[in-house]
């Protein structure tokens, strides 16, 4: 028992990241091109029914040389690759992970595009995080979270939870999601895709463009310089509708409280938030009312969707990996196309890049089903 | 109209799952998102396909789908007046 | 140490609770299955009806434990092999032909596994923690420590767990209810019991 109650008081924080996406393919490419305000979102034609839509493309024109130094099958899924490539310089000069490792995979929809062809297996999502695992060596079966859009964010607190239960010593989580028609269709039906480029928080904004990417991240319990320790998670349902948010945002505002109590933090301690913001009224509508429950109408608040697009199973990572190096340079990047606030409380979305002080962060997602996440994020 | 209006109703029960619903128990001009049918968010949404994938009718403009979709009547019209199929 | 209190299974078009048979309809479709056990339930919830077969599936199994329930922090974790496999299939119908091209966002919406848990926790007015993983095998090794790390550490009362097959006419439900208090050691073995759907015991 005491062996227990000493492993979950043990810090545990998020090493190295890599990512895959419309705007680089490792996260100094990427946090070099969102600091200078460039986006990944373009108007493309996905299919003849659906029309242009604004969607951030990873361009698979440069992919092959990279999957050429990798150990990358050609007939494997493109979905697949874009894993593989993600999580492969995590494991530097063909290091394998070792027997008390484990991989968490986030994903929505995973190989959703292979139904469409008649392959029915070839969809099956534990078959691509198997395939992952064995590449790379792991010995234990991996985790694989489908919680909709919170998946990428939630991965994370289910690595801490398993660290502290002393039941791994070390989690690869890895979050991926494509464009495919499955999904874009699927949005376009809801009516929640803007013909713009997306504007979180703004009081223009008309909803989301789709995006993708593949994340990987490394979380342990040893502290390095460079670590951010996840201090404190939570992962609250709404339980008010499947589709739409709580009018009181009250699945976030209970995921934001929970996490900062057990990070043994206030309010005031807090020095910026990245939000879900997929710019929908909805979405970012509640945001605002969870947020003024708690009392962070004030902090500093961007969405990094502008840049990305959502990413759905891949967002809750990128972002976190975004804001993780965010606060390793005390910087806080801003909400790109964002110009009015256009939510019934206050918020203090950043429109330009500052560099400030940031020991004490809080990163958000909310997603269908009712689900919301919510991490603190400290240097200590 | 009344065999137009008698159609919809049936679709609609068929469309959005209306299970223990029958035509005759949908009133021409009641509220269709009233408190009697249960309806939501994403039955309006639904009933937007419905009008394209039957009546060749393109509704781009939610909001204008709430008037549209008001009563059995105002349907009705709406649908006689921009059918395409 | 937290116990299993309860368990139901549903396979075969016959539903089992604590190993004792409860209702049956068998050569009927999955469909007619459920709207009949729905019925014979005797709840009043018009929203059944629009669910997809895994939340409808999902929903009675939880509707039969949660009957005399009071206890609002109930966390889920659910399992499964092909997600939302059932559904998405359905959705891709409707997509495939370009020249039949008709998208539904009511079926779209269910193309995400962890729906069934949205739709137990509005009808329970859970706001808890959940989680829905996807693996070809129920893992107990992940799921039995979690569920007693939520139970330890307070964010959650009790925990539903289980197991939910749903693809064309294949389908199972092997949910359990684990509290502070029951009859049953919350352990491997006998989680492994009650989600093997080898020996379901038909005591009628």
């Amino acid at each position: 028992m005491e062996e227990k109650s000493r492993a979950a008081m043990k810090p545990v924080f998020i090493q190295e990241s890599n990512m895959i996406t419309p705007l680089g393919y490792n996260l100094d490419q990427n946090f070099e091109a969102v600091y200078n305000k460039q986006s990944g979102i373009q108007p493309y034609i996905i299919h003849p029914n659906l029309g242009t839509h604004n969607i951030a493309r990873i361009d698979d024109k440069s992919l092959p040389t990279l999957y050429q130094s990798l150990p990358i099958e050609n007939n494997i899924s493109r979905i697949e690759k874009l894993a593989i490539t993600a999580l492969a310089p995590l494991f530097p000069e063909g290091k394998k992970a070792s027997p008390h490792s484990l991989l968490i995979l986030s994903t929505t929809k995973g190989n959703i595009q292979a139904i469409a062809n008649q392959n029915i297996t070839g969809s099956y999502i534990p078959s691509l995080a198997t395939n992952i695992a064995n590449l790379f060596g792991f010995q234990k079966d991996p985790i694989v979270l489908s919680n909709a859009c919170v998946s990428g964010l939630m991965a994370l607190s289910l690595a801490k939870r398993y660290l502290q239960m002393d039941l791994v010593k070390e989690v690869y989580v890895l979050a991926v999601d494509e464009i495919s028609i499955f999904v874009q269709s699927g949005f376009h039906s809801l009516q929640a895709l803007s013909p713009d480029p997306c504007r979180p928080y703004d009081k223009n904004r008309k909803g989301l463009n789709l995006g993708e990417a593949a994340v990987a991240c490394r979380v342990s319990t040893e502290k390095k310089n460079d670590s951010i320790r996840i201090a404190g998670d939570a992962n609250i349902n709404d339980a008010n509708h499947i589709s739409g948010p709580s009018r009181m945002g009250e699945g976030l505002y209970l995921s934001i409280q929970n996490a900062m109590k057990e990070a043994l933090i206030q309010v005031k301690n807090i020095d910026y938030i990245v939000g879900h913001g997929t710019a929908t009224i909805y979405n970012d509508e509640m945001e605002s009312i969870a947020f003024h429950r708690i009392g962070l109408s004030d902090t500093p608040l961007a969405g990094y969707k502008a840049y990305y697009g959502h990413t759905l199973g891949a967002s809750g990572l990128l972002e976190t990996a975004l804001l993780a190096a965010c606060m390793r340079k005390n910087y806080l990047l801003p909400t790109l196309n964002f110009e009015h606030i256009g939510t019934s409380q206050r918020l203090n979305v950043i429109t330009n890049g500052e560099t400030h002080p940031i020991r004490t962060a809080l990163k958000t997602a909310s997603g269908f089903a009712g689900t919301n996440t919510a991490l603190i994020l400290t240097k200590e | 109209m009344t065999m137009l209006k008698e159609q919809l109703k049936q679709q609609i029960i068929e469309a959005l799952n209306l299970v223990d619903v029958t035509t005759f128990d949908i009133q021409d001009d009641d509220p269709l998102f009233g408190d009697s049918l249960g309806l939501d968010s994403i039955d309006a949404l639904e009933l937007i396909v419905l009008l394209d994938k039957n009546y060749g009718i393109k509704l781009t403009d939610p909001q204008k789908g709430k008037e549209i979709f008001t009563s059995i009547n105002t349907l009705a019209d709406f649908v006689e007046k921009n059918k395409t199929k | 140490m937290p116990f299993i209190s309860n368990y139901i299974q549903i396979r075969n078009n016959k539903v089992y609770k604590n190993g004792l048979l409860l209702f049956e309809n068998s050569a009927v479709d999955f469909g007619t299955f459920a709207k009949n056990l729905y019925q014979q339930i005797g709840i009043v919830y018009p929203k059944f009806y629009k669910m997809d077969n895994l939340c409808q599936l999902a929903f009675l199994a939880a509707e039969i434990f949660l009957q005399e329930n009071e206890e609002k922090n109930v966390g889920m974790i659910f399992c499964n092999y092909e997600g939302s496999l059932d559904t998405d299939l359905k959705y891709q119908q409707l997509i495939q032909d370009p020249n039949n091209f008709y998208p539904s966002p009511a079926v779209f919406v269910y193309t995400l596994p962890n729906i069934c848990i949205g739709e137990i926790s509005i009808r329970h007015d859970f706001k808890s923690e959940s989680l829905f993983l996807l693996a070809k095998k129920y893992q107990t090794q992940y799921i039995l420590p979690y569920t007693e790390y939520l139970i330890s550490s307070k964010k959650s009362e009790k925990v539903l767990c289980g197991w939910l097959q749903m693809l064309g006419t294949n389908y199972a439900a092997s949910l359990y209810l684990v509290e502070s208090t029951g009859k049953i050691q919350h352990c491997e073995s006998n989680i492994e019991t009650i989600i093997s759907t080898d020996n379901t015991n038909d005591y009628a």
